[in-house]
């Protein structure tokens, strides 16, 4: 073993790489949820963005295209699991399982013809002045745009939810339906849109991990992120600032034991390769008796009676 | 306008009749969906529908029916009690690798002794293991409330991680010529989980299954317990004042629910598959959610729906061999069939009203 070979300059810079897929996916979920919505889908989102955007990008050629078309895909499917859960009023647990069972299934058909493609690479921005500076250059502006992009999605949900007209009202509805609904608000309305967001957001998070991360496509290739980008809303109590905190926290943990598993620790692989999953066990065991701070009607179906 | 009108009661033909009603569409969808793929929609449905019941080769796959819908109804009817309760357990599929690690760890053990004891001490432990990998989420969400979803799910990969090191490092075959995976316990005989009836698929986890459905029938139906699962699904403020203790039921149902998915994995690993690898789960403990949801969280729904989506695995492979086509293509029929149940299920609990639409 040598631990010396573990470089932390690029440790760190590769953790914010490694942050930036479950981030993403986090935020939009941590809409949805505030909208009073659990979407268990994240991972069914995630592996269709994954692969739409992976297929549009290598056949434009362009990383922003992929990007864009993983959006759509993700709010296309997230469209699914509106008209389940807002039209069809059925169970939201039993529709977000569905639906990510559906987009495993979906994403592997359109996946067939792309295995073992390269996709085109986007580039690092490597911002002049900032860049040149040591230890920090290397680590904070050295990286590609989508990195910028998902913490700017932080600022903007947070001052979204903050201090916006729009954004009291998706708290309203998230926290009483009911009162929300007197007062005049198209709950169901607000909450699809909710609901596209966090599909939008969970497909560019799953484009991310097959366009920069990997970068190919392979099936089930998001392994699960979907999953703790769940676990990191309720580490986040559903705020904004967290969700970034608790995104490095995760990436620091799979950027850690991956340098330790080419360190060549003598732990076997299989062992490390658990750790971002149990570190996530610890970490909501830790965050769960803060019930207090989950939306109030989280999960609850609304109906307006006539 | 189209408004909807909740039910005093769900409907009782109803709820019945939506299974099927899914069951069409998903036809139709997935007809729909070949077409697109470029394949004769009336075929390929014929070909997983109808094929390994009835087609020229019927008498090898129908076996296969059991083989493929034994594991799916043991764990479909354990999960059942926790979703009828609230309670959710969706980590099936690492329960169920769990269970089969132990059941192989118990055979590999005691190779090469030839007792009757062996294989019952596996079924003990195969249950033992399962349940021990879903106490976690329980007792984690009994005692600080944590949420069971995210963390039995996480447990799956956690499972699937420990199943890559038994099969490449603790249980490796010695004598394998360095390949990964176990002995195979097919030629084990005192571990072995045959046939009991030559020629019919049947193993002892079929014969778990349909025990497992019949007591879970009574649990459900005759006994103070199934009445409280259902009370706390169904009115947890009443169920809280007639005196239920929740953790109680969460560790019940759980508990249950591990105990026959590492059942089913322990009987899996014995028998169909015979030797612990890389690839020896094949999603059954997420499948077994759509079965659960299918049969209407019923006994005996579980069964039927457990046998049908044993069908479309069968049907799928006899479907890839001759009409090429994908199995991608199954797992997302698979997947839209819980979609339209959900969906037709409005039906149920809702009635469609015409109604003007009101000047405010």
């Amino acid at each position: 073993m040598d631990l010396s070979a573990i470089n932390p300059i690029l440790l760190l810079a590769s953790l914010m790489v490694a942050a930036t897929a479950v981030m993403i996916a986090a935020l939009g979920e941590l809409i949805v949820e505030r909208a009073g919505v659990l979407n268990l889908g994240v991972e069914g989102m995630m592996i269709t963005g994954a692969i739409i955007g992976f297929a549009a990008a290598v056949h434009s050629g362009s990383p922003a295209v992929g990007f864009v078309a993983a959006a759509v895909g993700g709010a296309g499917l997230s469209l699914l699991f509106a008209l389940l859960t807002q039209v069809a009023l059925a169970n939201q647990v039993a529709s977000g399982l569905a639906l990510t069972l559906f987009g495993l299934g979906l994403s592997s058909l359109i996946g067939q013809g792309y295995v073992g493609i390269k996709p085109p690479v986007i580039p690092k921005l490597n911002i002049p002045l900032l860049s040149d500076i040591p230890v920090l250059g290397p680590i904070l502006f050295r990286h590609d745009m989508v990195v910028y992009f998902g913490i700017l999605l932080v600022v903007l949900v947070w001052l979204f939810l903050k201090y916006t007209r729009a954004g009291l009202v998706l708290r309203a509805v998230g926290e009483n339906h009911e009162a929300a609904h007197a007062l005049g608000y198209k709950v169901v309305r607000i909450r699809v849109l909710a609901i596209m967001f966090g599909g939008a957001c969970a497909g560019v998070g799953g484009a991310y991990v097959s366009l920069v991360r990997v970068p190919q496509w392979t099936e089930g290739m998001t392994a699960g992120v979907g999953w703790i980008a769940l676990a990191l809303v309720v580490f986040a109590s559903w705020k904004p600032w967290r969700v970034l905190l608790g995104a490095y926290l995760f990436g620091g943990v799979t950027v850690l034991q991956l340098n330790l598993q080419a360190a060549g620790i003598a732990i076997p692989v299989e062992y490390l390769s658990m750790s971002p999953y149990l570190i996530t066990i610890i970490v909501l065991v830790i965050m769960s008796n803060r019930r207090s701070a989950s939306p109030a009607s989280l999960g609850k179906t609304f109906h307006a009676a006539q | 306008m189209l408004t909807l009108e909740k039910r005093p009661q769900p409907s009782k033909a109803l709820s019945y009749i939506t299974p099927v009603l899914a069951v069409i569409v998903t036809m139709i969808a997935g007809g729909l969906l070949f077409a697109a793929l470029g394949k004769d929609p009336v075929v390929a449905i014929r070909t997983i529908f109808w094929e390994p019941l009835f087609g020229e080769f019927a008498s090898y796959y129908r076996p296969q029916l059991l083989v493929k819908g034994g594991p799916l109804i043991l764990i479909a009817l354990g999960l059942s009690l926790g979703f009828r309760a609230g309670i959710w357990n969706i980590g099936a599929e690492g329960q169920y690798i769990i269970g089969a690690i132990c059941g192989a760890g118990v055979a590999l053990a005691f190779y090469p002794l030839d007792a009757w004891y062996i294989f019952p001490l596996m079924v003990i432990a195969g249950a033992l293991g399962g349940w021990a990998w879903a106490m976690i989420p329980a007792i984690l969400k009994v005692k600080f409330g944590t949420n069971e979803i995210l963390v039995s799910l996480m447990l799956v990969y956690v499972a699937e991680q420990l199943l890559a090191s038994m099969a490449l490092g603790l249980m490796k075959n010695p004598e394998g010529y360095g390949f990964p995976g176990s002995r195979n316990l097919q030629q084990y005989p005192a571990a072995f989980n045959g046939e009991l009836i030559a020629g019919t698929g049947m193993h002892w986890g079929v014969a778990a299954a349909f025990i497992a459905a019949i007591f879970s029938y009574i649990l459900l139906n005759r006994h103070i317990l199934g009445f409280q699962i259902r009370l706390t699904g169904e009115a947890p403020r009443a169920a809280k004042f007639s005196g239920v203790k929740p953790a109680r039921l969460v560790l019940i149902c759980m508990g249950v629910a591990g105990a026959l998915a590492g059942m089913a994995g322990m009987f899996e690993v014995a028998g169909p598959s015979g030797q612990i690898t890389l690839s020896f789960n094949v999603g059954y403990g997420f499948t077994a959610i759509i079965v659960a949801f299918l049969g209407r969280l019923h006994p005996v729904g579980i069964i039927l729906a457990g046998l049908l989506m044993a069908l479309t695995y069968i049907g799928g492979d006899v479907a890839q061999s001759r009409l090429q086509l994908p199995a991608a293509a199954i797992q997302m029929v698979q997947g839209m069939l819980l979609f339209f149940l959900l969906a037709v299920d409005v039906l149920t609990n809702y009635r469609i009203k015409m109604t003007k639409r009101e000047v405010a």
